[in-house]
């Protein structure tokens, strides 16, 4: 990307997650970069999308990314707030969202991720913030999608702890465990667009985006990086999805530091 | 039947050493107030529960308060970890604790089974985690219709929850609006329920009927403390102090500075000094 393509590795991220999303989808939000692809995709091209932060706001439309899952912003835009149990219950566990969009602390291959410790768990080496909701968004909602950037801490061969199962070691692990979700079948990273083996489950580069090599993908990566045989090259944001992602990321960093000013010692 | 109490009796009245705790509030209401009397008042070998300990479960394990934390989510939400929280797990600063991890599902369907007095919860959950493995409350139950094999948890009941919510009326029944999170389980599981509000009203005739109202014989004590919730917030009152939530991250990260911090916005003030930390955050709710 040496030539100044016009975007960032992250915008790419962000913008390549959003395309993923369609108007009817019904999205489970992780914090963080699925957040800011998610709204994207609601400001382009899925406007009817409904977007769900596990704080029970249903169908939220924020002019701000929040900070938190439980910003003001979701509540006072959403279709309905409900009670964090019944978010759990009804809404996820009761099979009504079709996608649940997640980021990573560490991954593996199979698409099972790790947010809860570095290390041993009960001597950990970092201790992470943990699940939260994605033990159950990883298998009660239809799909999951993972975004995340590329590091060989971030992209490993064996993860330190199972927070949340993808495919496990692969195949049709999920179905012996009784897991009737499809699991992770989209990882959408800074380089490159992923996507499972239909039989091996194991992440497989489908598409690089502009200017990224096939060398750059496997140096920031952990593991042995298998490529699809008819590699394709990811579209170039637009100019509509660049200046959407902007805006929206100029609108939310002026929100969170405004609440700063004559701030009580 | 309930008592309208200055905060430093409520929580004197109602929270003891040892006692298993809950300051619930998810992400909104936060009973910050209340959370800064308990550690000003500086209760020991308490049990900690929360979905989402944030900073002030950060700021109690930070003062040596706490001998077990229960939880689903100990970060700074949005920002990252909880330094002090860290310190307690990795290198048993200032003392180790005792950890008891779920995920959301779980405790939010430990406290709906708390509230509704059942011994456990059971639902469709953890799965593949390897959380189970290393939390030994958390089992399996097998489906006497279906056969399915569902995840059972205890339920929750601690012995005291504290909330913090928009209004009282003058009676004592307490109004929950916004994100209402796990509230209004977390006070029917408890034995006993404290709560903080921003303002106290006539009465709640004009009210939609189907708000979430906790009757005044669910509460033991009601406190009015503007503010309360600072650095989060009330939804229709102030916004959310994001940059607060920031700027922990630096404090909390090194002991020192935490103690100084604490000492001179904790341990040297009130609850009155809460409505002046939201006036600028008024205008933004």
């Amino acid at each position: 990307m040496s030539d100044n393509p016009g975007f960032t590795p992250n915008e790419m991220m962000t913008i390549a997650a959003s395309r993923a999303l369609r108007n009817d989808d019904v999205c489970f939000v992780g914090i963080g970069a699925p957040s800011a692809a998610c709204n994207v995709a609601r400001l382009t091209h899925a406007p009817d999308i409904t977007l769900i932060y596990e704080s029970g706001t249903i169908g939220t439309a924020p002019d701000v990314l929040p900070l938190s899952i439980g910003d003001g912003e979701l509540c006072e835009t959403a279709v309905t707030t409900v009670a964090v149990p019944e978010m759990f219950r009804y809404w996820l566990q009761g099979g009504r969202i079709s996608i649940g969009f997640l980021g990573a602390a560490q991954l593996d291959k199979f698409g099972n991720i790790n947010t809860t410790v570095i290390g041993d768990y009960v001597h950990p080496k970092t201790r992470l913030p943990g699940g939260g909701g994605a033990p159950e968004i990883a298998t009660s909602s239809k799909e999951i999608y993972i975004t995340m950037a590329q590091t060989r801490r971030g992209m490993v061969e064996k993860i330190d702890f199972f927070t949340s199962f993808g495919h496990g070691e692969g195949g049709d692990h999920r179905k012996r465990l009784g897991i009737d979700t499809a699991g992770p079948t989209l990882l959408i990273t800074d380089l490159a667009i992923w996507k499972p083996d239909p039989v091996t489950k194991e992440f497989t580069v489908v598409s690089l985006h502009p200017g990224v090599t096939r060398q750059q993908v496997q140096d920031s990566c952990g593991w042995v990086v298998k490529f699809a045989e008819a590699l394709d090259e990811t579209p170039a944001p637009s100019e509509l999805e660049l200046t959407t992602l902007r805006d929206l990321q100029a609108r939310t960093k002026a929100a969170h530091e405004g609440t700063g000013k004559a701030k009580a010692a | 039947m309930v008592k309208f109490l200055p905060l430093k009796q409520a929580v004197a009245e109602n929270l003891n050493d040892g006692d298993s705790v809950a300051f619930e509030g998810f992400t909104h209401l936060i009973p910050t107030a209340a959370a800064h009397e308990a550690i000003r008042q500086g209760f020991r070998d308490l049990t900690l529960i929360r979905m989402t300990p944030d900073l002030i479960y950060d700021q109690m394990i930070g003062m040596g308060m706490a001998k077990k934390i229960v939880f689903s989510y100990v970060g700074n939400p949005g920002v990252g970890l909880l330094r002090r929280a860290r310190d307690s797990i990795e290198n048993g600063f200032p003392r180790t604790i005792e950890v008891e991890e779920h995920s959301h599902a779980g405790m939010a369907n430990a406290y709906e089974a708390g509230a509704a007095g059942l011994p456990c919860a059971v639902f469709r959950g953890y799965r593949g985690a390897g959380l189970a493995a290393v939390n030994p409350n958390i089992k399996s139950v097998t489906c006497p219709f279906t056969g399915e094999v569902l995840a059972a948890v205890p339920s929750i009941r601690p012995d005291v929850t504290f909330i913090h919510a928009q209004k009282a009326d003058r009676k004592g029944n307490v109004l929950v609006e916004g994100i209402i999170g796990i509230q209004k389980e977390a006070v029917l599981a408890a034995r006993r329920a404290v709560v903080t509000v921003e303002e106290v009203v006539d009465n709640f005739d004009d009210l939609h009927p189907n708000l979430t109202v906790l009757p005044r014989w669910t509460i033991a004590a009601i406190s009015v403390v503007p503010g309360g919730s600072h650095p989060s917030y009330a939804h229709g009152y102030y916004a959310r102090d994001n940059a607060a939530y920031l700027e922990w991250d630096a404090i909390a990260a090194d002991r020192e500075k935490f103690h100084a911090w604490m000492q001179a916005n904790v341990i040297e003030k009130s609850a009155d000094d809460f409505a002046g930390r939201v006036e600028h955050l008024r205008k933004a709710a």
